[in-house]
């Protein structure tokens, strides 16, 4: 399969009055072409930063320290943040769905004013066509009565809905690739239903690939081939949809599996096996594994030696622990 | 019906609680929004019930109704045995330190100029339960039945991570020694990893302390797990209320259906074989909802009667009622 996105060691750090944040700390991950991924993790793990970085949409005090980020052939690390080169990758290649559709759509601009500028300033068309393909685009997304609905304001559509104008003008310019950063965190569970069921029909219907960032393990159980799991800044274990939910192998993958309850489970059945402790504060980071002080299955050499690198564990199944609890 | 009844704690009866909406210089009212629409069910002793729905559904009205912290329009709350629906303020707050409340977001639910011991005993001092060194040594209990270092009473809310916070309103909610608890979304805040930490301690303190609880959430695994019985809202009312286990095994209105295909288990084979009831459309609003059945818009099984009347909420059976005339 083709690669569309490589990015390699990745490192974007925060330089703060406090010290030196490692919010991505040489994470490396590709995303192949019509793909769907998962990257999940809590919050303030680093995956939202991962991906604002490929986009380069960190402002200072954050940087990005080190790393390959090859999209589509193209080594995006040459072009600054504000160069002509990036704004015509940005936005018509590579696109994001952000997670509050109140907040990241203009309040003062009608719904076709934010969907057509796009097609005008990437695909070069003239106000009518671009407009006659934003009311088709918002048809696509299932928008209602869309010709009328194309001149009203965000503040006149539903949270699913809006969402919904933020999946269109994502998908206006037929990017290679999507971000979707907790793109159904703000809606309501049967609304989320609805919108993750048409991201995955219209990507799959673009031959676009697809990053879902999110919090909840269920929501990419369901569309996501592979998944990357992250914490304090790194990728602690990676592999096919079914290796990470059927046979999780590092620590906190597992604790996170068993820490939420699972719909259909008798009340009462099971006490909940919460991970104890807190995440780690990104500041001031022991060299050793960040998860150490809230892991049940450490050993020795987790104490002595540097945050484990990830191994292999069969097929496309990595890991960055020491321990093996595999049968455990 | 009537007969008093030992083992509930609350019972709630018929509850409207609208909220006017008003236009113009002289406030005129236009319109009310139908938050709660005519409700009625029972908490009993020692018990958690779970109030699930989408936001908007009125499971928020619902629980601080039962705390009088709105007036109800019309219908009844029967707390212990009296009706507390029309209770004078006075006489309210007596029956008040029997009550205690969690709230959603850990960050604005505390007040970030006082330190953490003073907002565990506040409720001891308005009640009147307690001072000096006795209301010390209380809240040093409270910390500790809640799993805080007593150390840090001195300590301002943001020197908390969130799971903390939760904590110190868990120990608020009980400074009182209340024997129901109204937990209002109390984990939606938190991170997933800490979300079992709380679920866990509440579970815990139930057992511990006899507490009944009215759980309030969104995410109907965690309620499912939490919960005794379930009841399923939808604009206003309720849809469907029995035994946990009964709601997942044999849920009966479309809409609990719906509801529970639409949640996203973390199973990748469970997920692909699963069938999805995707629901079409929106929830209509509460100023103008539809007709008869509140849900007969997005229903794939409504016929023409559906729109006609309200469905009663009828025993199917062994504690389990639905509000459908097509089950």
């Amino acid at each position: 399969m083709e690669s569309v996105l490589d990015v390699e060691n990745l490192k974007t750090y925060f330089k703060t009055e406090y010290g030196l944040v490692k919010a991505v700390d040489g994470v490396s991950f590709n995303v192949n072409q019509g793909e769907i991924i998962g990257l999940v993790g809590e919050s303030g793990c680093g995956k939202s930063v991962s991906i604002l970085s490929v986009m380069q949409l960190i402002q200072t005090p954050g940087e990005i320290i080190d790393g390959k980020i090859i999209l589509d052939g193209q080594d995006l690390r040459k072009y600054k943040y504000n160069s002509p080169e990036m704004r015509a990758i940005r936005g018509s290649k590579m696109t994001m769905i952000f997670q509050e559709p109140m907040t990241s759509l203009n309040p003062v601009l009608t719904i076709c004013r934010q969907l057509t500028e796009a097609l005008e300033l990437h695909l070069d068309m003239d106000r009518q066509a671009a407009r006659e393909r934003a009311i088709e685009l918002l048809r696509m997304v299932g928008v209602p009565d869309a010709p009328s609905r194309i001149d009203d304001y965000p503040h006149q559509f539903s949270g699913g809905m809006r969402q919904r104008v933020m999946i269109a003008m994502a998908l206006s310019c037929n990017p290679k690739i999507i971000f979707a950063d907790e793109p159904t965190t703000a809606v309501d569970v049967t609304t989320q239903a609805q919108l993750l069921e048409l991201m995955k029909d219209l990507v799959t219907q673009h031959h676009a690939s697809l990053v879902i960032v999110t919090h909840n393990l269920g929501v990419v159980a369901r569309y996501a081939q592979r998944i990357y799991v992250m914490y304090a800044g790194r990728i602690i274990e990676s592999g096919l949809s079914e290796d990470i939910f059927e046979r999780p192998q590092h620590p906190y993958t597992v604790g996170l599996l068993h820490s939420v309850p699972k719909l259909g489970e008798r009340h009462g059945a099971r006490k909940l096996i919460p991970i104890e402790g807190l995440p780690p504060n990104l500041i001031n980071m022991p060299p050793t594994c960040a998860f150490l002080p809230r892991c049940t299955y450490k050993v020795d050499r987790c104490e002595k030696e540097p945050w484990p690198v990830l191994r292999a564990v069969g097929g496309q199944h990595y890991i960055a622990c020491y321990a093996d609890i595999k049968g455990k | 019906m009537e007969a008093m009844n030992n083992d509930i704690m609350v019972e709630v009866k018929d509850l409207k609680m609208y909220f006017p909406i008003t236009r113009g210089l002289l406030r005129k009212k236009i319109g009310d929004v139908k938050a709660v629409d005519e409700i009625s069910f029972q908490i009993k002793k020692n018990e958690t019930l779970g109030l699930v729905g989408e936001s908007g559904c009125g499971k928020t009205t619902a629980g601080r109704c039962i705390l009088r912290l709105y007036n109800p329009t019309s219908g009844s709350i029967i707390f212990n045995g009296e009706d507390i629906s029309t209770m004078p303020e006075r006489k309210l707050k007596e029956r008040r330190s029997n009550m205690g409340v969690i709230f959603q977001d850990p960050f604005g639910s505390l007040n970030p100029r006082q330190s953490a011991g003073n907002i565990v005993g506040d409720p001891l001092k308005v009640h009147k339960m307690a001072t000096g060194q006795e209301l010390k040594n209380r809240v040093a209990d409270l910390f500790k039945l809640v799993g805080l270092d007593t150390s840090m009473m001195d300590r301002v809310p943001h020197e908390f991570s969130g799971g903390q916070r939760q904590r110190i309103g868990v120990a608020r909610a009980l400074a009182c020694s209340p024997s129901l608890v109204v937990c209002d979304e109390p984990i939606s805040a938190l991170d997933v990893s800490i979300q079992a930490q709380i679920i866990n301690l509440l579970e815990d303190l139930q057992a511990k302390l006899g507490l009944t609880y009215l759980f309030i959430a969104h995410d109907l695994a965690v309620v499912q797990h939490i919960s005794d019985r379930v009841a399923v809202m939808y604009l206003g009312r309720i849809m469907e209320i029995t035994d946990s286990t009964e709601l997942y095994e044999n849920p009966m209105h479309p809409y609990t259906k719906a509801l529970l295909s639409a949640i996203p288990i973390p199973d990748p084979k469970a997920e692909r074989t699963r069938q999805r009831i995707v629901l079409r459309g929106e929830v209509p609003s509460p100023v103008m909802p539809p007709p008869g059945c509140h849900f007969h818009p997005r229903c794939s099984m409504a016929i023409a009667d559906c729109s006609a009347a309200r469905p009663p909420l009828r025993d199917v059976g062994n504690g389990h009622f639905v509000a459908c005339i097509r089950v």
